[in-house]
């Protein structure tokens, strides 16, 4: 039977207290290190930045639910980012550059999902192999330069505001609930589920996993490129780099949540929390000084620290190896 | 079953491996001959000495690279490691002026990220991927960090001769590459260990019931491609002459191509030393070949990462393997 609700109860019980005892943890910390933290404009501001990360990491938990893992994310959101800035200089009209954001996107995703369910190559490997083509494609679409002059209606996605809230908050707030929805309430949800938990049951469905598959990973595809476009819309340029490294935050939200890369035990309000708790990481770390590359250290030890907790907490029961 | 009706499996896996690397040989050999007729600047000597210095580069990286491979393992940090390694010997060498400083540095930061490697796959179970994914991350972020924006260069001209000199005409670089192929080779392919190497990555449970120190090995196979990152790092500060923070990052996706077109299988168990050699000549050839016909090097990591993924879909389709 596939349980798609919540983990099970003691894999809950294992859960639940790691991401919101590290947030907890971090919150106290960074508020007795930095007074400034626990300020109402700070929070907004952490919630804001923490957007665009949560737009990858929401597909990225339902990659990694179906045994997957995406690389290329980051790359491909700096390739929707150039190719969006170049049609909003030319055309000023945001709809247009949403529109071929997200085909970027989608279509660099498909080509993974294609590689990952019809040639059967390992997704990191395919993945690697986008990373490396979508690069390649967003260097030299840009010309290897920053595209700046970006038009207001472009950039009013990151730092405008609809009822005194953020648009970056309303649309992370509205890409949350939909993936929940899908997740949870949709067949494909239960689909997704069983790609990773029991795939047998799925074969036995007449459903067919490539086509799930191949969704997947263009859903991702296709939420980089709107991510990329509000990072184009946050750094007021499209620049070929500006992605790179972002599939790792990403994908250490996800570890960090409790969703595992072996059993596909996906848990969605959990790359939420991780997504935040990253999000306060770095801010905090802003906050009393500590230069980015280092911020980046400590999430590569969080994400190391997580799958330890993953390994004692006895989610995990993998054979011996 | 009588049994000369058995197989005999040594002689039928040596004719197989002489295929795959006679048809490899073949591909280089085409390609040699397809750019000298497309360029003219291809077939002199100091081109040739180029590719071969340059593919001495990629070979150190790819050997540790391919044993990792063999275990049905990966170890993305390859790049990121040479880059903390090359930064921390090169300041060392200009601060105390001592080349023999660096070398120890780049060789033991080297081994000592490997081992780290090795300690998170084999001792905590992280997939290596994701283990050397993060290793990758930390390791960046130390060596922008360590560097905060300098450069170092202008290192003493005897450590330079590492990588640009010549001993009897042929490149120093090309001499130890050939020294560590034939090295690496022998240890794989000749000794218990590196049969034990391959045991592991054909079939980790049967391996583990046969008694072997899988742990142990799965170590030693990240320690050793940490230490051949470290000797990468040397060659590559002795020919740039200079190190900065982003000195390693363009460098692991060629690493894992020219393993992965070398032969060797992701999915453990196949695979030689003389196999990645091959490959390294192989995409050493149409790096240069693009470079030579005047294709933006924006291209690199596109056509790299076509070959990756062509190169593991090819190995599935002829071994009949299902993932």
């Amino acid at each position: 039977m596939l349980d798609r609700t919540l983990p099970s109860q003691p894999a809950l019980l294992a859960r639940i207290p790691g991401v919101v005892v590290m947030l907890a943890v971090l919150n106290i910390g960074f508020a007795w290190a930095s007074p400034g933290f626990l300020s109402l404009a700070n929070l907004s501001n952490v919630l804001a930045q923490s957007s665009v990360l949560l737009i990858l990491a929401l597909p990225m938990t339902l990659v990694i639910m179906t045994e997957g893992l995406d690389l290329s994310i980051g790359a491909v959101l700096s390739l929707a980012s150039v190719s969006l800035a170049l049609v909003a200089v030319a055309t000023g009209s945001l709809v247009l550059a949403l529109i071929v954001g997200v085909a970027v996107g989608a279509a660099c995703g498909a080509v993974n999902g294609w590689l990952v369910a019809w040639l059967r190559i390992p997704p990191f490997v395919a993945t690697l192999g986008m990373f490396g083509v979508a690069q390649g494609l967003a260097l030299a679409v840009s010309d290897g330069q920053s595209i700046t002059g970006i038009p207001a209606s472009v950039q009013a996605m990151y730092s405008g505001a609809m009822l005194g809230i953020p648009v970056p908050i309303l649309l992370m707030l509205a890409a949350a609930l939909a993936m929940h929805v899908l997740l949870y309430t949709t067949p494909f949800g239960t689909y997704v589920f069983a790609l990773g938990g029991n795939r047998e049951a799925l074969a036995f469905a007449g459903i067919s996993q490539r086509r799930i598959l191949l969704c997947v990973y263009t859903l991702a595809g296709a939420m980089g490129g709107l991510a990329g476009l509000l990072l184009t819309a946050r750094l007021n340029s499209g620049h070929p780099s500006a992605g790179i490294g972002m599939e790792f935050d990403a994908i250490a939200a996800v570890a960090v949540g409790g969703t595992s890369f072996e059993r596909g035990n996906g848990w969605l309000p959990g790359t939420v929390l991780g997504v935040i708790t990253i999000g306060v990481l770095r801010n905090g770390l802003n906050l009393i000084a500590i230069p980015s590359s280092l911020q980046v250290c400590c999430i590569g030890v969080l994400v190391i620290l997580a799958f330890v907790f993953e390994a004692f907490s006895g989610v995990r029961r993998g054979e011996p190896r | 079953m009588s049994a000369t009706t058995l197989p005999a499996p040594p002689r039928l896996a040596l004719s197989s491996e002489l295929m795959r690397i006679s048809f490899r040989l073949l591909a280089v050999a085409l390609l040699c001959v397809a750019l000298s007729v497309a360029s003219d600047a291809f077939a002199n000597q100091a081109n040739i000495m180029n590719v071969l210095r340059q593919s001495a580069l990629l070979f150190f990286m790819a050997s540790g690279l391919t044993l990792v491979v063999l275990t049905a393992g990966l170890d993305l940090s390859v790049g990121a490691n040479i880059g903390l390694s090359a930064c921390v010997a090169g300041t060392l060498m200009k601060s105390t002026g001592e080349p023999a400083y660096a070398v120890a540095a780049a060789l033991g930061i080297g081994a000592a990220v490997g081992w780290l490697n090795g300690v998170l796959v084999a001792v905590l179970r992280i997939p290596s991927f994701i283990a050397t994914y993060g290793m990758l991350w930390i390791l960046h972020g130390l060596t922008y960090a360590y560097m905060a924006g300098s450069t170092v260069y202008g290192f003493p001209r005897g450590f330079r001769q590492f990588g640009n000199g010549f001993f009897l005409g042929v490149p120093i670089p090309v001499l130890v590459m050939l020294a560590s192929l034939i090295a690496l080779a022998l240890f794989a392919g000749r000794t218990v260990w590196g049969q034990q190497i391959y045991a592991i990555g054909a079939n980790p449970v049967a391996a583990r019931l046969s008694g072997m120190p899988v742990r142990r090995r799965l170590m030693l196979v990240y320690t050793l491609s940490g230490l051949t990152a470290g000797l990468a790092a040397l060659v590559f500060l002795a020919r740039l002459n200079s190190a900065e923070a982003d000195i390693g990052g363009s460098l692991t996706l060629p690493a894992i191509a020219a393993v992965l077109i070398g032969g060797t299988s992701l999915f453990g168990g196949v695979g030689t030393m003389f196999g990645t050699f091959v490959g390294t000549l192989l995409l050493t050839l149409v790096l240069n070949g693009m470079n030579l016909l005047q294709i933006d090097s924006r291209w690199q990591p596109l056509v790299t990462g076509v070959i990756i993924v062509a190169a593991v879909w090819i190995d599935i389709r002829t071994s009949g393997r299902k993932t």
